[in-house]
């Protein structure tokens, strides 16, 4: 006998599990249509493989996995799917969902059967098939079961027969019935996972259960453990705390603590389909309530539950049904629908039953639903939350945690229905986050797009001021002054330069803030490292045009020169003008000298992290650091010689007013400056393009 | 109700709940009447049908339901409540203000059944003997030969039949007389409860009445209406503070027993501090909510001005319900800690 592990709160209501096992599993004929949803499991809805009149096998696969988080469809007997479309489905909702709709040819003629050699089957192998089989948790929460097959070893695996709900007995009269093929799941499942020991867990009020399934296990190191009977002892956290003392908190797998549960029914159709290759087709529900013959019957997936009900002798067909239990079970708002995987228990409501709730009162603040809740919350809290909307402070006491097993519902004295008010708080959450997230992605598009409007209009600001640079250059050449006209036309050289520096930063900038929204948007397409080396392509390619559009302005300057060899040919007038030119040429080149400077400083940190992600290893990244430094260096140069001929033009300006006076050595020094600068210019273009470039 | 809702719930309703509580004060009061006289069932009739009356009218303003409210009866347990902590043979406007503003500034300005955060009784009770505490302070004699006409003379009339004497009607309690005899000075603890007002226990009369809250309460606890921890916890800070006190100067400071056996602590542990409303929901917070009721009980009787304080001790305790359970929560199923602030 293993120690046992009590957890807090639970109830004991009414069992109510005797009306319907009184009675072995009965068998059903097939109904006459069979409604198939796709949506059977947790996940993704699975694709459908067949079309409208195809016939098909029994087994046959109906709808494919889509995605990991989704197993297969099946048909449940052979004959011809007569429809494929929206079809009513058990849940709450109401909305109906695509299902399969197959008209039975009654042969029930299966198709190939291939079972799985599970011994020498890798797990890969093991999970593929079950999911391609359709096996999910058939404990009501029908999660997909290869994905719970994943993390081996397992220092525990817990067998899920604690069944704690009122009027529930499939699980019951399976294990009493059926305990050697339970047995049979057992050993694949505790293969797989290479669990340590094996732990099954049955409420004590069932005996016969517990000794049909400690005679399976004879011979086996699994153990079957007597729980007390307390509602939610079923719950996979409160079995798992109950047979191993592990509390999973809430976000937590539960595999991560080396743990994992799953249900007897789970492990019987895990057995089925691994040794008898025999898809999910069929389980046992438990039809109890106002049915003249309530009992446990093997159903195929897909009956429709009128028609199931009347098999068990609902009278009156406007009967409220629940289905699951009591306490965490749906009424169905159509009894169309047909069965689904997760149908455990159908319950036909009578008032005897299900007196109608007293009205709800005020929340006198009793406790009794905090000292019954197995998540230890505090449930009057979370319900003044909920209630006042304040959804922060409900989340802030772990809202979250809660399992909505309704155990402080059933006891509250003021008979508030406080899950209720828990699911409403949790949806309102949900929702809001929901919105933030699909803003902030509107907000990352609207950013993108500003980008982008933002680069496009630098670039074309570029090209104008580079057009604008020629048409004074070309003005420039009808000037007096030679020194004037050469150095206008740098002085606009170099403010494109600036202008191409400026958008370069700017689109790097961008580049840069864009990385992050970016990344983090693409969570399942490029990884981070290549969004890095595509935005620092980017940003590079940005760089590189700033460099040639620098490099464009400072040929622009060309041109001007010579013109100034001829400064003689210029009268008074022009002279004059040219003076005042020159000036203002004399004053914007000392300012784009030291903006030319200041962005060949800026322009070079940035372009070895830019090229990083191209370059593999130290030495490349070393060359390029010392290339940068002696790009830096040159640009420097570049700027102060451009700063010196601006300046070297100065003498020549207050003579332009008297032109006849400086004559043609003036003329010439002026013109060679000018060549030098513009020589010097080019080599700082050069340089900040090699620059930009590495 | 919703198609996810839990489908059953235990046969419950704040209704059962307020009428086992009245249940378990009949013991308590059928010792009352039996020490007192029928005083007690008059202040206890005069206070239900202020307190129905109050509510059903102000509901009536605040536009609400007025028959739900009223068959919650949580309005007469208020009412019972305050009519046992009053003086049984106080005259019968002083029940009524005292319900009066129980019901409407204690319970239904602050939004009726489960928002208050005073415990309403103590509200009223306080109001009274901060405005009458001369009135508050006058007991009946127990087991005077006072018959019930007599009695209902003196609570409608404030007068007597002649040849009663008006000690049957205005003695003081004991905790009074102690606190008086011992400030007078002269007279150490054990001679002043020579007097035959202490009874054999403290308290003649008020002892067994204080039992049978005590049993009362018991019998709420074996069915799970109130906790073990808050009414524990009170006792336990009732013992805190007046044994050592009592070890210490005997002579000077009453002992422990004397403390549980007047005033309203029995009455207060099962009933009053156990009131969920206004009372902390943290199982830790019980603990320090009762002990610091039972503490402050015996702190404001030894050095406090009044002659009983459960009052007070509890309405202290109430402001500070808020911060208690915030601090105290438990921890969370899976969750480290739990307490956070
Ligand atoms: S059980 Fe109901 S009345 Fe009691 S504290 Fe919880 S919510 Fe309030
Ligand atoms: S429904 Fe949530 S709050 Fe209520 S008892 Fe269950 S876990 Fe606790």
């Amino acid at each position: 006998m293993s120690q046992l592990y009590d957890f807090h709160g639970g109830i004991h209501p009414p069992q109510h599990k005797d009306a319907a096992t009184g009675r072995p599993i009965q068998q059903l004929p097939l109904p006459p249509q069979l409604y198939i949803a796709l949506a059977q499991s947790v996940g993704n809805p699975a694709r459908p493989t067949v079309s409208v009149g195809q016939p098909v096998l029994k087994g046959q696969q109906l709808a494919e996995p889509d995605g990991r988080l989704s197993a297969a469809v099946h048909a449940p007997t052979s004959g011809t799917i007569t429809a494929i479309g929206p079809h009513p489905f058990a849940h709450p909702s109401g909305l109906p969902v695509a299902t399969i709709t197959l008209a039975p040819d009654g042969l029930d003629s299966w198709q190939p059967r291939s079972p799985l050699a599970w011994q020498d089957a890798s797990p890969a192998q093991l999970r593929s098939h079950l999911q391609d089989m359709g096996v999910v948790g058939l404990g009501g929460a029908v999660f997909p079961t290869h994905l719970k097959l994943g993390a081996s070893p397992l220092a525990t695996l817990v067998v899920n027969g604690a069944e704690c709900e009122p009027f529930i007995s499939c699980d019951d009269m399976l294990m009493r019935e059926r305990a050697a093929g339970i047995v049979d799941g057992i050993r694949i499942a505790a293969h797989a996972l290479q669990a340590g020991q094996v732990l099954i867990g049955i409420e004590d009020n069932k005996p016969q259960a517990i000794a049909a399934m400690q005679a399976a296990c004879a011979g086996t190191p699994y153990r079957v453990v007597s729980i007390p009977t307390k509602y939610p002892s079923g719950g996979a956290k409160q079995l798992i705390r109950l047979l191993t003392g592990i509390e999973v908190p809430h976000g937590t797998r539960a595999t991560d603590l080396g743990v994992q549960c799953l249900n007897v029914g789970t492990l019987y159709a895990m057995a089925r389909a691994v040794l008898h290759g025999e898809p999910l087709l069929s389980r046992v529900v438990t039809v109890t309530g106002a049915v003249a013959y309530a009992a446990n019957y093997e159903v195929a997936i897909g009956t429709p539950l009128a028609w199931l009900l009347q098999q068990a002798g609902m009278a009156d067909a406007q009967t409220e049904v629940i289905m699951g239990g009591p306490m965490m079970g749906i009424t169905l708002p159509d009894l169309h629908a047909g069965l689904p995987k997760a149908g455990n228990c159908l319950i036909a409501k009578s008032a005897a039953l299900f007196p109608p709730r007293p009205p709800e009162q005020a929340c006198i603040r009793c406790g009794d639903c905090a000292s019954v809740c197995p998540a230890q919350l505090q449930p009057m809290d979370l319900f003044w939350f909920a209630k006042s909307r304040n959804f922060g402070k409900a989340q802030e006491r772990h809202l979250f945690d809660c399992i909505e097993c309704g155990a402080c519902s059933y006891v509250c004295p003021s008979q508030i229905p406080l899950v209720d008010y828990y699911r409403f708080a949790k949806s309102e959450i949900w929702a809001a986050e929901r919105d933030k997230k699909n803003a902030s992605l509107a907000r990352q598009r609207h950013e993108f797009r500003q980008f982008r409007i933002e680069r496009d209009k630098s670039e074309k600001a570029a090209r104008l001021a580079a057009r604008a640079a020629e048409q004074a250059a070309k003005l420039a050449s009808q000037a007096a002054t030679p020194a004037a006209a050469s150095t206008a036309p740098a002085a606009s050289g170099m403010d494109d330069a600036k202008k191409a520096a400026i958008a370069a930063a700017l689109a790097r900038a961008a580049a840069q803030k864009e990385a992050k929204p970016l990344s983090e948007q693409h969570t399942s397409g490029l990884d981070d490292a290549k969004q890095a080396a595509i935005q620092a392509a980017m940003a590079r390619a940005a760089a590189r045009k700033a460099a040639s559009d620098a490099a464009k302005a400072a040929d622009a300057a060309n041109p001007d020169s010579p013109p100034a060899t001829t400064p003689a040919q210029t009268g008074m007038d022009d002279a004059k003008r040219a003076a005042i030119e020159a000036a203002m040429a004399r004053a914007a080149a000392r300012k784009a000298a030291a903006d030319a400077a200041k962005a060949a400083d800026a322009a070079n940190p940035d372009s070895p992290p830019a090229a990083a992600p191209t370059q593999t290893g130290m030495d490349d990244a070393k060359r390029a650091a010392v290339e940068a430094a002696m790009a830096r260096a040159a640009a420097r140069k570049a700027a102060s010689d451009a700063a010196k001929a601006a300046d070297a033009a100065n003498p020549d300006s207050p003579p332009a007013t008297t032109p006849t006076q400086t004559g043609m050595d003036d003329a010439k020094r002026a013109a060679v400056e000018a060549a030098m600068a513009r020589a010097a210019a080019r080599k700082a273009a050069a340089q900040a393009q090699k620059d930009a470039s590495e | 109700m919703s198609r996810h809702a839990t489908h059953i719930a235990q046969p419950v309703t704040v209704s059962r709940v307020m009428l086992k509580v009245l249940a378990a004060l009949l013991p308590g009061i059928a010792v009352s009447v039996y020490c007192f006289g029928p005083g007690v069932l008059v202040q206890l009739l005069l206070a239900t049908l202020t307190a129905l009356g109050a509510e059903a009218a102000v509901l009536r303003l605040r536009q609400r339901p007025v028959a739900p409210a009223l068959a919650d009866l949580s309005a007469v347990v208020t009412a019972w409540l305050l009519a046992l902590s009053m003086p049984p043979l106080g005259a019968w406007w002083m029940i009524v203000v005292a319900t009066l503003f129980a019901i409407v500034l204690g319970k239904q300005l602050y939004g009726g059944l489960g928002n208050n955060p005073f415990n309403p009784a103590m509200v009223g009770f306080a109001v009274m003997i901060v405005s009458f505490p001369a009135q508050m302070a006058a007991w009946g004699t127990p087991l005077a030969a006072l018959d019930a006409t007599a009695q209902l003379q003196w609570i409608f009339t404030h007068t007597l039949p002649a040849g009663s004497s008006v000690d049957a009607v205005s003695s003081a309690t004991p905790l009074d007389v102690l606190k008086t005899g011992l400030l007078q000075g002269g007279q150490d603890v054990a001679q002043l409860l020579l007097q035959p007002r202490f009874g054999q226990w403290g308290n003649a009369g008020g002892e067994w009445v204080a039992l049978a809250w005590a049993l009362g309460g018991l019998w709420l606890w074996q069915q799970k209406l109130i906790p073990w921890r808050t009414p524990l916890a009170m006792l336990a800070g009732v013992l805190a503070v007046s044994l050592p006190l009592w070890l210490w100067q005997p002579a000077h400071y009453a002992s422990p027993l004397f403390h549980l056996l007047n005033g309203a602590t029995l009455l207060a542990a099962g009933f009053i501090v156990t009131d969920p409303i206004s009372g902390s929901t943290t199982p830790l917070g019980r603990l320090i909510f009762g002990f610091m009721v039972g503490v402050l009980v015996v702190v404001i009787r030894v050095f406090g001005g009044f002659p009983d304080a459960v009052a007070f001790a509890v309405l202290i305790m109430n402001m500070a319900v808020p911060f208690i359970d915030q601090t105290t929560q438990p921890r969370v199923f899976g969750r480290k800690g739990g307490r956070h602030a």
